[in-house]
């Protein structure tokens, strides 16, 4: 049955060339429209440590002073060195860090080579495990030299090609500002989409290139980039110093499941009364604690433009469809003589109801592949687009099966009214008015 | 006046198709009304003045390779080079510059005792003869004087103490509301005041796309270069790449061991920092074109399909006197008032859309303007694009047609 509607659809194809493609086009049109956004927001807004997602938590303590903000309200986004090294000492999860990010001036080893700015994540040992980096050569640092201040540094594979041809520079020596850190590993090429743990060095941004032990860049002074907030009255120069009252470390803690969120918090709050009654924390109590997924949210992570372009693509799709309805109704209403003789010749409704929907089915699914085309197309066009996230913009394996189960259920669900009115047809009036 | 008796009674046979016209016009307009507002939006913040002289200013960023303990002498050594250099107006160094990369805010007080400051705003630092460079205009006030210009490590002091501030006028009028700035007091460093000594009209914000509002003040304290920024003005704005270069080569006279980060005209500047907005009005007018595109193939495929069907009518019409003008027009009239029904719902759904849009991404209010802008390039669209099956159907010959029928 569904090689002879395949049949009578490619006849009905033949006979009216110029109407078909124009269906197919408008399909393909909107599918690739609709696609190419869609890929978008699948790739910013995807889980970027599957399977850890709901059990890494970034904690938030509310340090401020009295009346910087009604109580209760969201508290400082970042800790305060003090915090930080205190919740890192006490060691509460399976896993924790702090960190910041920066940048230092790499002095290539070839002396013709000028110097350049690399970006950098001043952090501790867990880090690594934590976000499971992929490594290349060597391993991460040890808790011991975060305590030490150890000049070691583990560097991007971008950078140990940049500088080393991409051969094992475990053991030598990195030039750091006025500093050798030596390499203890190479990751793999590694790029978490989005930069979720740290959010403030760009929601899309490039894996940084070399990381080292926050204690020693804070002993070399390398430069610290990120936000920075400062309040009451410092009594030291120095925002990075153990005492000053300035929020600027990221705190993230892994713990063995999503279901230890609870003791956690009741641990940080705890944490918070004892601040609270040594004098250092003025305001009532006000733990914040999210995992991944939770401060992707809160964050907004997906830019504005995306979620508009995504509206706007599937407003297209639907003229689209409405379209197609329109083409559709107007090709079967044509074709009632060819209806009432089927019909007369004994063919039943639900037949020619299938032989409509087979129809609009196959145009959907030429138009879902040259849609494909275009949403290809499309992506190319949106990584010439000059935002960080643009190039991050791939078809994958479910977005495309996505795309041709998109493209059939709508050319499906757009040839049911014209399908419905084709079986409509009554034989014998159309037969008398022949 | 024609008579739209017949078009309504022939709709009215035909109300699936009809119906799916005013659907396929309302969901155009709808989409098209909105995309038009939102271009409209984007062209406007890239064209907001800064209040700078944009046409004049070069931006050039400079950095250390490690720490280093005298730069304050080499800035007030680079400042003088800039100014030294021939067809160079004045230079000056900043903290932050409007397009730049980042941003210092912090709280303003009208009292030391306030617990919640007043507002935000952005704290510019700059150093002497900043006005002149920027190009920015004195509405009230003075300049700073050269004797309160601070070097950048009084912001390190216990108490820092900045005697004189600029404020623009929109950031005036919120602080005193009541009157003039000049003279009155504002506290952003702990107890010690700073004089407001002027008010410049308008300057944008380092961020001005950003969250935060649009408040500013500046300060008389000179930034080092390498927490800075240095721009220099020139005197002829077409001379300025090969001063930019001038420029730079200079700096690097001055001690090359520092590595140049930026190096842009001022118009680069700008032109870089809006990228995005104008890849998505680019990507909005093209979707709006296709969104057109593919509505006038729809009409035009069934208005086609109905001219073939009413071959019939039209041959009787034609047989009875109507004329081909006749013929032409009643399918005109039709057009018009399907695609007049369409945009009627359209510009509800429109307002529906935008309604939708400022609760979720705070856009503002969809402005009037946009529906007529709408409307007519609807209403052109379905006149265009029924003007093919019109002629088709009125240069049926009335006797093959009925003679075919």
């Amino acid at each position: 049955m569904l090689g002879y509607h395949l049949d009578l659809a490619l006849r009905s194809f033949r006979r009216s060339p110029a109407l078909t493609a124009l269906m197919v086009l408008a399909i393909a049109l909107g599918i690739g429209a609709s696609m190419t956004t869609l890929t978008v927001f699948h790739v910013l807004s995807g889980d970027p440590i599957p399977g850890k997602s709901d059990r890494l938590f970034y904690v938030q303590l509310d340090a401020n002073e009295p009346g910087a903000a009604p109580p209760g309200a969201e508290p400082l986004e970042q800790l305060t060195r003090f915090d930080a090294e205190a919740l890192l000492r006490e060691h509460r999860g399976e896993r924790q860090v702090m960190m910041t990010g920066g940048s230092v001036a790499v002095q290539p080893a070839q002396a013709d080579r000028p110097p350049f700015f690399a970006s950098a994540r001043y952090t501790t040992a867990d880090f690594f495990p934590m976000f499971e980096t992929p490594w290349r050569y060597g391993h991460g640092w040890e808790a011991a030299d975060d305590a030490a201040g150890a000049r070691v540094a583990v560097i991007s594979h971008e950078l140990n090609q940049k500088l080393f041809d991409g051969a094992d520079s475990t053991g030598r020596l990195l030039r750091a500002g006025d500093r050798d850190l030596r390499i203890v590993g190479v990751l793999a090429p590694w790029r978490p989409v989005p930069h979720y743990y740290d959010l403030f060095a760009g929601r899309y941004a490039k894996t940084e290139q070399v990381f080292t032990p926050l204690s020693t860049a804070l002993q070399a002074r390398l430069p610290i980039s990120g936000s920075l907030t400062c309040w009451g009255n410092r009594t030291t120069a120095d925002p990075r110093a153990v005492n000053a009252p300035c929020a600027w470390l990221q705190y993230w803690v892994q713990m063995p499941s999503a279901a230890d969120a609870p003791a956690l918090r009741q641990y940080l709050t705890a944490y918070s009364e004892q601040q609270r009654a040594a004098g250092r924390f003025e305001r009532p109590s006000n733990v914040r604690l999210r995992n991944v997924t939770e401060r992707m949210e809160f964050k907004h992570v997906v830019p504005g433009d995306v979620h508009l372009q995504l509206w706007l693509a599937f407003g297209f799709l639907l003229v689209c469809l409405t379209n197609t309805v329109g083409l559709l109704l107007a090709k079967c209403m044509r074709r009632a003589p060819e209806i009432a003789v089927r019909r007369a010749l004994g063919a039943t409704r639900r037949a020619i109801f299938g032989q409509f929907l087979v129809e609009a089915g196959s145009i959907g699914v030429v138009g879902g592949v040259l849609g494909l085309g275009l949403a290809l197309l499309g992506l190319w066009g949106v990584r010439q687009n000059p935002a960080s996230y643009a190039q991050l913009a791939y078809l994958d394996a479910p977005m495309l099966a996505t795309t041709l189960v998109l493209a059939l259920v709508a050319s499906l669900a757009a040839g049911l009214l014209p399908a419905w009115r084709a079986c409509q047809v009554a034989p014998a009036l159309q037969l008398k008015s022949q | 006046m024609m008579d739209l008796r017949p078009i309504l009674s022939t709709l009215r046979r035909h109300k699936t198709a009809a119906a799916l016209i005013v659907l396929e016009v309302a969901l155009s307009c709808a989409i098209v009304s909105n995309a038009l507002f939102l271009i409209g939006e984007r062209l406007e913040r890239m064209q907001a003045p800064t209040g700078l002289a944009e046409a004049e200013l070069l931006h050039i960023r400079l950095n250390d390779i490690a720490r280093r303990d005298n730069a304050e002498a080499l800035t007030r050594r680079d400042l003088a080079t800039l100014r030294a250099l021939p067809d160079v107006r004045s230079a000056t160094s900043v903290n932050h510059v409007p397009f730049g990369n980042g941003s210092s805010d912090s709280g303003v007080s009208l009292s030391f005792e306030q617990q919640t400051p007043t507002l935000t705003a952005a704290l510019y630092l700059v150093g002497e003869n900043a006005l002149a460079t920027l190009g920015l205009k004195l509405v009230e006030g003075r300049d700073f004087l050269p004797e309160e210009v601070q070097p950048a490590s009084a912001l390190e002091a216990e108490e820092p103490k900045v005697p004189a501030v600029i404020v623009d006028r929109g950031t005036a009028a919120r602080l005193f509301p009541d009157g003039s700035a000049v003279g009155r007091s504002l506290y952003v460093f702990g107890p010690s005041p700073m004089r407001v000594v002027g008010v410049v009209e308008h300057m944008a914000i380092p961020q001005p796309n950003g969250p935060r509002g649009a408040y500013l003040t500046l300060l008389p304290v000179q930034p080092v270069y390498n927490d800075g920024n240095y721009l220099v003005r020139v005197a002829d704005p077409a001379q300025r790449e090969r001063l930019l270069k001038d420029a730079v080569a200079a700096l690097q006279a001055v001690d090359s061991q520092r590595i140049v980060m930026e190096r842009q005209t001022f118009d680069d500047l700008r032109h870089e920092y809006f990228r995005q907005d104008r890849w998505m009005a680019v990507l909005l007018v093209a979707v709006c074109i296709a969104l057109l595109v593919v509505t006038a193939f729809g009409i035009v495929g069934l208005a086609s399909f109905w001219v073939q069907q009413r071959t019939r009518m039209i041959g009787v019409r034609r047989a009875l006197g109507a004329s081909r003008v006749q013929i032409l027009r009643y399918f005109q009239a039709e057009n018009f008032l399907l695609t007049t029904i369409g945009i009627v719902l359209g510009m509800t759904a429109a307002y529906g859309v935008n309604a939708l849009l400022m609760r979720l991404y705070e856009l503002p209010q969809l402005p009037w303007v946009c529906l007529p802008i709408g409307a007519v390039t609807l209403w052109a669209l379905g006149q265009v694009a029924v003007l093919g099956p019109a002629r088709r159907a009125a240069a049926l010959p009335p006797v093959v047609v009925m003679r075919g029928a």
